[in-house]
């Protein structure tokens, strides 16, 4: 559901294709209109407004899954949900794993982007490294990720004892356990904003740089300023957003390696609602969850086009 | 103001030599452009010029000091780019203050929130302002200033990016192109405020162009450029009356010269075609290539009594332009069909028909088998042999 908004997202999708020559020469013009607009409209109906519609109604109920039977308690699962200790520790973790996550992956991915633009040689080499965590599956890098971060023969610990210094139980410590999965995140998220800010940055005109060097902005950190952050406006705005959205829908990483303990230390939004919905099978209180998670997703996606309104895009 | 000086200036990309020893003296106020066709090296000259490329041996000179190893901002020359290269995201204002903020403000005073705090800011700023209006009151653009690029049409722009070249006082103006990404009409009148700019400022102006029209209307010289060289240096007339290679021959006018094969025979005399030509040369005897402006051909007449030099062919082709008419002249044992220019009063030959061209011997220029230009001299009927004027 989530991944469907995001490419709702994208700028060329978002507009409504029939109402102007509709309106420009009159009824007639209508039906065509309508005719082609169905298909996509349908596709939309079926696979994304439907199914949103059903979860938005499923959260008015106490249904479970596999019973036959269920009634409309109305707000019931809200004021369940917002009474619950664990929903406001599991917002709280969310909340804290995007503004850790986000940042960071942003900036490390521009810098590494930076880096490699800049420079002249293995350029192809650097790229594959770095977007090899995107292409892997994260399921299975999270078990690396396990083995590594073991408190007795993990790789990290290792690391640190040769340094003289004292290791952790990164994973079973509740000090430690989110913010380890904050470092897998962003590792995981940084070379695919590494791609998008390469492409961003090939596409910076040579000639900009050429004109800033004659006007006096010698340095990379003046020419940085005056010409590479804000060409690069548009597409650091699309990072934030897919990070941010791609950072609220962490799942995977908390499911294999924490499930959200210790003691609830590392519970997100996305794992709280697998285990009301599918562990417990409280669907309806599952759904009131989703709508939660929506809501924030929704939100970032509507600061996203206010952003490309104002005019980050440039003409 | 200041002079610029060129020597023995080489560019070589990758093993292969894009400038092949440049020399070049621009004098001070001197509006020069360099022309050539596309490849030539024009751009990457401009570009050595500016620091944006280092040359790979020989000298720059700036006023009366070495330019070598001198960043692009500290040799004080400003450049308009063919794309204008103005900051998208800045508005014209800011876009034209760009050069004066970076000189006179210090980083930590362009630092967004920190720099306000600075004292002696407000002020630099407040002398800035100034000077970015005046400008923009000089180009008519003060009523543009809050505007971003995006918003401006293809002139406007095109001022604006010149606008952020006189804001500084550079000591030399370097133009990359600049009018080619105007449309054809716009152009025309851009070539006439370029020209009153150049009046006004009465700074050097180096102009980079491959549209030969503009050079030969702004420039007080022009310096053809091809394969690497600087082929020839002259006002227009001078390049366009007399070039010194039959590559600048070719290259200087629209339509393109008539060439026609000849010989220089062992008496020194040039025929064409087994006629002689009425013309005489110290020069070796072997092939050499007469050459005739357009404009200078004649059509119908009988043999010219001086040079006896008409060719007949069949007229292929007809333009009508207007204010002029060009026939094309296919001629037995010449490749490329010969153009005479014609006013459009005159009756047009009709296409397929016969014709003689006729040109007198003063229009034709000699060039050899390499394609340097010979001196040549008339020859009159009663034998004697005139100096003709030759430069």
């Amino acid at each position: 559901m989530a991944d469907t908004l995001t490419a709702n997202a994208l700028p060329s999708e978002r507009r409504p294709a029939a109402i102007t020559p509709a309106r420009a020469q009159g009824v007639s013009c209508a039906r065509p209109a309508l005719a082609m607009v169905a298909p996509a409209f349908m596709l939309m109906c079926l696979l994304l407004l439907g199914p949103l519609l059903g979860v938005i109604a499923l959260s008015f109920t106490d249904y479970q899954l596999g019973s036959p039977t269920f009634s409309w308690i109305g707000l019931e699962n809200y004021r369940e949900m917002l009474a619950d200790r664990v929903f406001w520790i599991s917002l709280r973790n969310t909340l804290t794993y995007v503004a850790i996550v986000v940042p960071a992956a942003v900036a490390l991915g521009l810098g590494v982007a930076l880096l490699i633009e800049s420079g002249s040689s293995y350029r192809a080499w650097y790229r594959t490294i770095y977007f090899l965590p995107v292409m892997a599956t994260l399921i299975a890098m999270s078990i690396v990720w396990e083995f590594m971060l073991h408190p007795q023969f993990g790789l990290v610990n290792g690391l640190l004892h040769g340094f003289g210094l004292e290791g952790y139980s990164w994973l079973q410590d509740r000090r430690t356990a989110l913010y380890a999965l904050c470092v897998i995140g962003i590792w995981q998220a940084l070379g695919f904003n590494m791609v998008l800010f390469l492409a961003g940055l090939v596409s910076i005109p040579r000639q900009l740089y050429d004109a800033a060097e004659i006007d006096g902005a010698h340095g990379g950190w003046a020419r940085f300023r005056l010409v590479t952050w804000p060409m690069l406006g548009p597409t650091t705005v699309f990072v934030v957003v897919i990070t941010g959205i791609r950072s609220f829908q962490v799942f995977d990483t908390v499911h294999v390696l924490t499930k959200g303990g210790p003691s609830k230390s590392s519970e997100v939004l996305i794992h709280t609602m697998y285990v009301e919905g599918f562990e417990f099978f409280r669907s309806g209180y599952g759904a009131a969850l989703t709508v939660v998670f929506l809501t924030f997703v929704l939100l970032l996606t509507l600061v996203k086009s206010a952003l490309a309104n104002r005019g980050v895009h440039y003409a | 103001m200041a002079k610029i000086e060129l020597r023995a200036v080489r560019k070589i990309f990758d093993s292969t030599e894009i400038l092949k020893g440049i020399d070049l003296a621009i004098e001070d106020g001197e509006f020069i452009a360099l022309i050539g066709p596309s490849g030539c090296g024009k751009s990457t000259l401009l570009r050595v010029i500016a620091g944006l490329e280092p040359q790979t041996s020989g000298e720059v000179r700036i006023g009366d000091a070495s330019a070598n190893g001198v960043r692009p901002s500290a040799r004080n020359l400003a450049m308009v780019f063919q794309s204008y290269a103005l900051y998208p995201h800045l508005t014209v204002f800011d876009n034209i203050a760009v050069p004066l903020r970076m000189r006179r403000h210090s980083a930590l005073a362009r630092t967004p929130l920190l720099g306000r705090l600075l004292p002696g800011r407000a002020g630099t700023e407040r002398g800035i302002r100034a000077e970015v209006e005046r400008v923009a009151a000089q180009l008519e653009l003060s009523s543009l200033l809050r505007r971003k690029p995006g918003q401006l049409s293809g002139g406007q722009r095109q001022r604006v990016a010149v606008g952020r070249a006189i804001v500084r006082q550079p000591l030399g103006f370097l133009f990359d192109e600049p009018l080619s990404n105007l449309d054809a009409k716009l152009r025309v009148h851009m070539r006439t405020e370029l020209a009153q700019l150049h009046r006004q400022l009465n700074a050097t102006f180096v102009y980079v162009t491959h549209d030969q029209a503009e050079a030969m209307t702004m420039s007080s010289r022009i310096a053809v450029m091809i394969e690497g060289h600087i082929v020839q240096v002259g006002t227009p007339t001078e390049v366009y009356e007399n070039p010194q290679d039959i590559r600048v021959a070719e290259f200087v006018g629209s339509p393109k010269i008539n060439a026609m094969p000849g010989v220089i025979r062992e008496d020194g005399g040039i025929e064409i075609l087994g006629r002689p030509l009425g013309l005489s040369t110290s020069a070796p005897t072997g092939h050499c290539s007469v050459c005739v402006r357009p404009e200078r051909m004649e059509l119908g007449a009988g043999p010219n009594a001086i040079s006896g030099a008409a060719i007949s062919g069949t007229v292929v082709h007809l333009e009508h332009l207007g204010s002029e008419a060009f026939v094309h002249v296919k001629v037995d044992r010449i490749d490329l069909p010969l153009l005479a220019r014609l006013n459009p009063d005159r009756q047009l030959p009709a296409i397929g028909s016969s014709i003689h061209l006729t040109y007198s011997a003063n229009a034709a220029r000699i060039f050899d088998a390499a394609g340097q230009r010979i001196e040549v001299a008339a020859l009159l009927r009663s034998g004697r042999v005139q100096e003709q004027a030759v430069g």
